[in-house]
């Protein structure tokens, strides 16, 4: 389900997403409140997320509501237990971040004794919902199934995966693979802003698991200490070769470079730091963004 | 965003955080009666700009007397103060705050941000006040204590009452210094900030604990919520570059280098300054046009890139999404036709409708070096910079 159909990004990328693959068969309701009744390209729109899920099925949601009321979309979302929600929206303030993520890690103790012990699935969280984003372009798996605004025609269906915490980023490395011939079996956008669902180690974990993915290129950037955790666990628990990449290794300290996470703070967070981490830990690395596809060739090749 | 000193101890002041006395002011009569109003014997004149560091820089300085006073407010407004965080012109000073002076035995620090990994707020408190954290996380990690707090019951007193022991506040201080904890706490959710320091805090010998600096940053995304911040914002403070970007909606950095970049998102506008660096360029600015750049938004884009007087090339890097590349084309023609282009300007497109977008710029007949991918657009700016 779309949550934030009715307003203009919504309708574009929904349209989008339902021409690609198999999306007609998968996108199978929106939610704006007080516009239930209505419908888009054909699918119904409700007035809540529960209301959509009890009357459609629907287990998974993309949210492209306002910055100012997307954490209470997410919030939705977690209370009506979807399996999985990716935020698209740009620009949330932080501290409501901070309340959406701590409600997600109460809602674990709740679910735990009325759904059975269902498990738990995210992390950091401990809550049964995943969260993807905010502030990412969402999630493909090539010829099946796009979730977000990427552009479908770039990728092509193969067997590396994609984790980035950029959109023209992640764009630019699958547009490598592709011209290298190398398809993609998913690829993942967890976005730029400091306080998020998945990081780089759920996504890798899930990539490790995946029967369909042989390699994985892990796309970073500076802030925050995710891609060095990341890298730990590689070394220790992954069976399949990582390329990796940082963006911003020339950025100014203190500096918030776009994203609203990408800032050195207090010498932490360079992309050196982080390099040197990933080198440390079996990724093969590279400090040339034009590079990452044939980097994954050659490592392909052994 | 940032603010000032004075700034912030007011905001702290409103939730209950003593600091000394003071007032801000703008010239040095202004100082003067300021310090004869405040009374007593010792005052402190401080620099007001949005850089740290300004007591090594010659920016604070204590007066044991009116005409002392006066004397350091001449010396202070006006000059160009030169911390490690200004760079080397430093930062002309326009505002002064002057304090009481305040009889201090003991320094900490108390900081508050938001923790990434734990997701939560944190705060660090540490017995070394007035040196940066940085450097004390540095060498004596075991000095910061850190206390992440539940968002919904807040920071108790019996956890702000331990903090305050762990960093060696006496006994008799201790509730006073819970007062602060707990205002700093609350100043830092309600006013949503990403960062908020009181370094240092002092303790008196009267037994008061004070706040004698105040540093927030707050996060841009949530302003739109509190007019009573975006009121303190001095734009005087800030880069008439990055302030005018703000302006057109687009994401601007000014660097040191001589190489400018166009590019559409923050990743890959971060990986094409990295790459120029990599190729022995260096980077004139970051600058992310964002998702739906129009025409106006690009011709903005060139004009303040060509504010640059050092400036000796221009890197487009787009890889087109929704983004189409012939609406892009057509705009960097557009732009070019517009503004005087003084330096070579390379372009690489990629992405949805690249063709078109390459034929557009072809058939403009202006002098655009199209370049294959990110690397050959790296190289080709370079060369160019270079005169090559």
């Amino acid at each position: 389900m779309t949550q934030g159909m009715t307003g203009k990004v919504g309708q574009f990328h929904t349209a989008n997403c339902i021409a690609y693959a198999n999306g007609s068969n998968c996108f199978v309701a929106g939610v704006t409140p007080n516009k239930g009744g209505q419908s888009f390209e054909g699918v119904p729109i409700y007035n809540s997320v529960l209301e959509a899920k009890q009357q459609t099925g629907a287990t998974v949601s993309v949210i492209y509501v306002p910055p100012a009321y997307a954490a209470a979309a997410i919030d939705e979302a977690v209370d009506a237990d979807l399996d999985l929600v990716i935020c698209i929206t740009e620009g949330i303030p932080v501290h409501d971040m901070l309340r959406t993520r701590y409600r997600m890690s109460r809602k674990v103790m709740a679910t735990f004794s009325e759904s059975n012990g269902a498990p738990a699935k995210d992390r950091t969280s401990g809550c049964r919902t995943l969260l993807i984003g905010p502030n990412c372009p969402g999630l493909i798996t090539p010829d099946e199934l796009k979730i977000g605004i990427m552009p479908g025609h770039i990728h092509k269906k193969g067997r590396i995966g994609v984790v980035s915490r950029s959109g023209t980023l992640t764009y630019e490395a699958v547009g490598q693979l592709t011209a290298l011939g190398l398809g993609q079996s998913s690829c993942v956008g967890i976005g730029g802003d400091p306080i998020n669902g998945l990081k780089h180690l759920d996504v890798l974990r899930l990539f490790n698991d995946d029967p369909e993915t042989d390699a994985v290129i892990m796309v970073g950037e500076i802030g925050g200490s995710d891609e060095e955790a990341c890298a730990r666990w590689i070394k220790e628990n992954m069976s399949k070769p990582v390329v990796g990449f940082i963006a911003g290794v020339t950025a100014p300290p203190g500096k918030r470079m776009g994203h609203a996470g990408a800032i050195i703070s207090g010498g932490q967070g360079g992309a050196d730091d982080k390099l040197a981490v990933m080198e440390e830990c079996g990724i093969h690395i590279t400090r040339n963004p034009a590079e990452m596809g044939r980097v994954m060739k050659k490592v392909l090749k052994g | 965003m940032k603010i000032h000193e004075y700034q912030g101890k007011e905001i702290l002041r409103q939730f209950g955080v003593p600091t000394p006395r003071g007032a801000a002011c703008f010239s040095v009569d202004e100082a003067v009666s300021a310090a004869q109003a405040l009374g007593g014997t010792v005052w402190v004149v401080k620099a007001q700009i949005h850089a740290g560091g300004r007591g090594k820089g010659g920016g604070v300085k204590v007066a044991r007397s009116l005409e002392e006073v006066r004397l350091a407010a001449e010396q202070i407004l006006g000059m160009h103060l030169v911390t490690h965080q200004t760079g080397q012109e430093g930062q002309l000073v326009r505002r002064l705050l002057v304090e009481e002076g305040a009889q201090i035995i003991r320094e900490f620090y108390l900081g508050m941000v938001i923790d990434r990994d734990a997701q939560r707020v944190a705060l660090l408190a540490s017995s070394e006040g007035g040196m940066e954290i940085e450097e004390v996380a540095l060498h004596s990690p075991e000095k910061i204590h850190t206390l992440r707090i539940d968002p919904v019951a807040g920071m108790s007193a019996e956890e702000a009452a331990q903090v305050a022991r762990r960093i060696g506040i006496p006994e008799a201080s201790v509730a006073g210094t819970v007062v602060v904890l707990q205002g700093l706490y609350r100043a830092f959710v309600e006013k949503e900030a990403m960062l908020a320091e009181i370094n240092p805090l002092v303790l008196t010998a009267d037994g008061r604990v004070l706040a004698l600096d105040a540093k927030f940053n707050f996060d841009s995304n949530a302003l739109f919520r509190h007019s009573e911040i975006v009121a303190l914002r001095d734009l005087d403070e800030e880069d008439p570059a990055e302030i005018e970007a703000s302006k057109f909606d687009l994401s601007y950095i000014s660097l040191e280098g001589d190489i400018a970049c166009l590019v559409n998102g923050a990743g890959l506008a971060m990986a094409t300054m990295d790459i120029i660096k990599l190729y022995g360029g260096n980077p004139a600015n970051f600058l992310d046009v964002g998702g739906g750049a129009s025409r106006e938004k690009v011709t903005e884009a060139f004009k303040l890139m060509l504010k640059n007087p050092g400036l000796k090339a221009i890197l487009v890097n787009i890889f087109g999404g929704i983004m189409k590349c012939d609406v892009i084309a057509e705009g960097i023609v557009a732009a070019v036709r517009e503004v005087h282009l003084r330096v070579p300007l390379v372009v690489r497109l990629e992405g949805t409708n690249v063709e078109l977008g390459k034929k557009i710029l072809a058939e403009s007949g202006l002098p655009i070096i199209s370049a294959s991918d990110m690397a050959d657009a790296a190289e080709k700016a370079v060369a160019a910079a270079r005169g090559n």
